[in-house]
């Protein structure tokens, strides 16, 4: 476990600088524990891919890093919950439909698979949400199956349509607004994924499971109205 | 009970303190740019200091008040308007119509008893990238009529009246700016950043030596620095892809292209360029204060010096809200 300083009012606690889904899950579990125990001069406990950042209010006075470290490794001394402890399984409907779909294509010629079998090998995986970041509610899931595993768009999108799920490497991402993006984007969901109305404004959180179910346009069409 | 907005400005939102708590899930948490002139503008008019004003960027409205309001602007100095930093009765049908910036990017125009918006997430600040929060989650246009608290024009006169006033309905006394920049290029102060050592040594010392130019495509969410381009050490190009992880206001990132990018109120949660420094928390409402074209220059400093100047930054803010308080009589 490493501590870097970011900047005088966050700490990243390191312990992993590539990508090991046991060190993640880890320290989604550390992050739950970290946020638990409300430590009054902490704003935000944010999980990464190999590590935990923690926020501290501006009226702290101290070391951050010092502070960081030592509550990271009370809680790690307590003991964190196991993995099973802090399951959910979120369920995503999603349309596979060409025309939301728009690099479906590409992605199959680059994989030498059929648009089908695409669709197929997205939807039998579980996912397991890795990263909350880059906008919000936007969920770094990983778990693709290693066939599909294309790299980036060359050229980002200006614009991704809101709900757009996409691929790369080995992950899969849902885009909760219309932003820029250069993942490949193979359907779209129905849902809204970042909902300030709603209790729990994220339909995703690190750690979760993530299943998707294709749906037709016409389901879609009525899911969507729904919202 | 509104404001009406006869002309928007170039980007006029509302911010308060932010909302804080929602990094988890990706959220930043936003809010004005310069928090210590949005205090100021607040405690002027006998608001909560964190309350919601309206940010005003370079280019300012013009505002039209439909009933007395107490209301002070604090931070960047705009060409006309009501004088800056102190509280001023704009009585009903007066107009605030401003120009250009002449000093600083960023204004925070503040009503006694502050808007009639529902927070959002816990903050009124407007988020533009998600499109919520403030006034319908945008920047002001022309014809929106922004609600003021139901008692707004009560408690601008209830407060006016504590004060020792002029004639021309405003004070003698002001409070003193503190984040403005004097002479470009101004001074930051930032910490060697979690991959600095990972930059060749001639980006390193361009990082310090050069005079950086806010570029024209920077916003909320960052701003773009034109200047020389920096390089990571061995390959020579910075398309090695480091492990995304947690970024924070004030976090410099050099993307493949060299060019750096401070991240700002609205920034993202995580990133994965690498970080090559941070700039000290204090001097971050003074940058927010520089317009595209600003010049900056970074000057290294320890975490500990970074303290130090957030310490001073609280003082000064403490005592200039006590001067505040004690002319109010409380």
């Amino acid at each position: 476990m490493g501590v870097v300083p970011l900047g005088d009012l966050a700490a990243y606690v390191e312990f992993s600088r590539t990508l090991d889904l046991e060190v993640n899950a880890m320290v989604q579990r550390l992050a739950v524990a970290v946020h638990a125990r409300g430590a009054p001069f902490i704003r935000d406990v944010v999980p990464a891919l190999g590590g935990l950042a923690l926020h501290f209010a501006p009226d702290f006075e101290g070391n951050c890093a010092q502070a960081a470290a030592e509550l990271v490794e009370l809680c790690l001394k307590e003991g964190i919950r196991s993995a099973e402890d802090v399951l959910r399984t979120v369920q995503m409907p999603v349309c596979y439909d060409p025309e939301f779909a728009l690099d479906i294509e590409e992605v199959s010629i680059k994989t030498d698979l059929s648009v089908m079998e695409v669709q197929k090998l997205h939807t039998e995986a579980e996912y397991r949400v890795l990263m909350m970041g880059f906008a919000p509610g936007h969920a770094y899931m990983g778990g693709l199956d290693a066939r599909l595993a294309v790299p980036r768009r060359a050229t980002p999108r200006a614009v991704v349509a809101a709900g757009s799920i996409a691929i790369a490497n080995e992950q899969t991402v849902v885009y909760p607004y219309a932003i820029s993006g250069g993942w490949n984007v193979i359907g779209r969901t129905p849902l809204a994924v970042f909902d300030t109305e709603r209790q729990e404004p994220s339909l995703f959180a690190c750690g979760d499971r993530v299943r998707f179910r294709a749906i037709d346009k016409a389901e879609f069409i009525k899911l969507a109205g729904k919202r | 009970m509104s404001i009406k907005v006869l002309r928007p400005g170039l980007l006029t939102t509302v911010q308060d303190q932010g909302r804080h708590g929602l990094q988890h899930i990706g959220l930043c948490p936003g809010g004005a740019m310069d928090p210590v002139a949005l205090a100021l503008a607040n405690a002027l008019v006998g608001n909560p200091v964190g309350g919601a004003a309206l940010e005003i960027t370079v280019i300012g409205p013009e505002l039209l008040f439909e009933e007395d309001s107490l209301v002070a602007v604090c931070g960047a100095e705009f060409q006309g308007g009501f004088p800056h930093n102190r509280p001023v009765l704009a009585p009903a049908g007066s107009r605030y119509n401003v120009g250009r910036a002449i000093r600083g990017a960023r204004a925070y125009l503040s009503v006694a008893g502050g808007f009639a918006i529902d927070p959002v997430l816990g903050s009124r600040s407007t988020y533009l990238p998600g499109a919520f929060g403030g006034f319908k989650g945008r920047s002001l246009r022309h014809g929106d009529m922004l609600p003021l608290n139901e008692k707004s024009s009560i408690l601008s006169r209830e407060r006016f009246n504590l004060l020792k006033k002029t004639r021309n309905g405003t004070t003698r006394w002001s409070a003193p700016p503190q984040t403005l920049p004097d002479r470009e290029p101004i001074v930051i102060h930032v910490m060697e950043g979690q991959h600095f050592a990972e930059f060749d040594a001639g980006a390193a010392r361009a990082f310090f030596d050069a005079v950086w130019r806010i570029a024209p495509d920077s916003n909320r969410m960052g701003f773009r620095l034109g200047g020389p381009l920096l390089a990571r050490a061995g390959s020579g190009d910075l398309s090695d892809e480091i492990l995304s992880g947690p970024t924070c206001l004030g976090t410099v990132q050099v993307p493949p292209n060299g060019a750096p990018i401070v991240l700002m109120a609205d920034h993202q949660t995580t990133g994965g360029y690498p970080k090559i420094a941070e700039i000290a928390s204090a001097d971050v409402p003074r940058l927010a204060q520089l317009a595209p074209g600003g010049k900056v220059h970074f000057a290294r400093c320890s975490l500990e010096t970074a303290a130090e100047l957030r310490r001073h930054m609280k003082e000064r803010l403490a005592a200039a809200l006590r001067g505040i308080a004690w002319e109010y009589g409380t």
